[in-house]
């Protein structure tokens, strides 16, 4: 699903935020992105939405090679792809509904099907009673839930997320964590980044550690990092 | 993501589609309408300006027709006074007029002969106690000329004026109406400098809207960046902001005309008062509905303009972030 070769990027008058890093993620892995803040993650997550190219290297989406996708084929390759940030960047002047109806409705979609859809990932994250509601009246957890469901709501087969838990207590992430899980169990394909290692660790799944840009530990898929953290 | 698991292919058919993309037409022109009417108070701001910038083109446009129209009475009475010498009979004036009569340039010739002058002065002029102390008449018998509509070109006539001057018993050849087509020289700078004019203030508005535009984008810009996240392209993201310029734009155009016709009917009544008072029953012009469509029609396409230019400028910039 995802293939970095030899990737680095450097920011104008900066470091390096990547450097030659290479991985793969398969087709319905669900992979944990941790390191200390700086060492790269969103920076990889934004190499992956084509929010920063890279400097040197080739990320490949889906068998798509991210430097041929123009600038103006932006648009259409973000909608195959759902995102989750951690301030959950939600329209706060517009329901929970319109906000995770959002995707369908730049995609196009006619109206009932919206509806319809909207309703089922809003009933995924359990907030099918708060559809009609602004997100201010909502909880922090909550707020994260919808913008969970409006990175599902087009039915992507890649989510990244990036630092989806970081402003929840533990309770409250391992949810938002179970969800994930639940999404993966249907075949989705997920990169999280995240740098709560305890909340990773519990999870069980592969981990990936960076470390100033660097790749500097890579679990298998049980979880067990054999190179030092 | 094979393309057959696209969520939009295959269900969709291509009329679906069409109906698809002109439902969202409608609904992004009737929520720019929206929009408008949740700040009245700025937008009537913004159409107000807009609607003063037009109409002062079309006003200015309005009095230069008008101007026309006044004046189009005036040139059909175009014609040349040909003075006699003095001493040239009364008979001879006649013989002169029956020879030019028939020429060709020549609509028709009338004869004022030097006792009828003296009569129409005594009584027009209010000297009329004063001329009772000439002995003679000292007034020439008078040809007065007028050419016929087809060489009415500013050439022509002034070839038949040189052409009447060197007939011997002629002193001399006056156009009466010198002065029309001064003031049709005068009409025709102001028309061009209305031109100018519209140019400049429609640059105006292009200005008025593109900021409003760009002051309305810089606002939504957490809005418009989270779109850009989930996908929508720039056409998409500029959409509801061309309808908003193009409401703006209507709105000044609606304004516009409302202003000029306003200004028309205050004007109406004093003007066929000054009218009446010589002699005329000119009635002032209003704007015609293909003028009043014309400015419509401006005003949309400069709202639609402006905004598409401060839309295309600014949302290239605003990249997301995260």
């Amino acid at each position: 699903m995802i293939t970095l070769e030899h990737v680095s990027k450097r920011y104008p008058g900066g470091s390096e935020a990547l450097s030659e890093l290479s991985l793969g993620i398969e087709k319905g892995e669900m992979v944990f992105l941790t390191g200390h803040s700086g060492a790269g993650k969103s920076t990889l997550l934004k190499l992956l939405a084509l929010i920063e190219r890279p400097t040197r290297g080739q990320v490949i989406v889906n068998g798509q090679n991210t430097a041929k996708v123009s600038r103006r084929r932006i648009p259409a390759y973000r909608r195959k792809i759902g995102m989750v940030f951690q301030d959950h960047k939600l329209l706060l002047d517009r329901t929970v509904f319109d906000n995770v109806a959002l995707p369908l409705v730049i995609a196009g979609m006619g109206r009932r099907e919206t509806a319809r859809r909207v309703r089922a990932a809003i009933d995924q994250v359990g907030l099918l009673s708060k559809e009609k509601l602004l997100p201010m009246a909502l909880s922090t957890g909550e707020q994260q839930r919808v913008g969970i469901a409006r990175a599902v709501v087009s039915k992507p087969e890649l989510l990244i997320a990036d630092e989806p838990t970081g402003n929840l207590d533990p309770e409250l992430s391992l949810e938002i964590m179970n969800l994930f899980d639940r999404f993966n169990e249907v075949g989705v394909t997920l990169l999280i980044a995240s740098h709560d290692i305890e909340l990773v660790r519990r999870m069980g799944r592969r981990r990936i550690v960076l470390h100033e840009g660097r790749l500097q530990a890579d679990s298998g898929a049980d979880g067990q990092l054999h190179g030092t953290v | 993501m094979a393309r057959s698991k696209n969520p939009r292919a295959g269900k969709i058919g291509i009329q679906g589609r069409i109906l698809g993309y002109l439902l969202r037409h409608v609904q992004n022109l009737l929520g720019a309408l929206g929009g408008l009417c949740r700040q009245p108070l700025a937008s009537l701001m913004t159409v107000s300006v807009i609607g003063i910038a037009l109409s002062m083109p079309a006003g200015l446009h309005l009095m230069v027709e008008n101007g026309r129209a006044l004046s189009g009475g005036w040139e059909s009475t175009l014609e040349w006074s040909v003075y006699l010498k003095p001493g040239v009979s009364e008979r001879r004036a006649q013989a002169l007029a029956d020879e030019l009569q028939g020429q060709p340039g020549i609509e028709k010739v009338t004869v004022i002969t030097a006792d009828q002058a003296l009569e129409e002065f005594r009584t027009g002029s209010g000297f009329g106690e004063a001329l009772e102390l000439l002995t003679d008449n000292p007034l020439p018998n008078v040809l007065v000329v007028q050419p016929s509509a087809d060489s009415e070109s500013a050439g022509q006539t002034t070839r038949l004026a040189d052409e009447l001057k060197q007939l011997g018993d002629v002193d001399l050849v006056q156009l009466d109406t010198a002065w029309v087509q001064r003031f049709h020289a005068i009409l025709d700078t102001v028309r061009r400098a209305v031109t100018l004019a519209s140019a400049v203030l429609a640059l105006g508005v292009l200005l008025i809207v593109g900021n409003t535009i760009r002051l309305d984008i810089l606002n939504r810009r957490q809005e418009i960046e989270v779109a850009k996240l989930v996908g929508a392209s720039d056409a998409f993201i500029r959409r509801p902001f061309l309808y908003l310029g193009l409401w703006y734009g209507v709105g000044g155009g609606i304004l516009a005309v409302a202003l000029v016709q306003l200004v028309g009917l205050l004007l109406r009544e004093p003007v066929s008062r000054v009218a009446g008072l010589y002699g005329s029953d000119y009635r002032l012009l209003s704007l015609a509905a293909d003028e009043a469509g014309l400015l419509l029609f401006a005003g949309a396409f400069l709202g639609w303009l402006g905004s598409w230019i401060a839309a295309s400028r600014h949302l290239r910039d605003m990249d997301p972030e995260f």
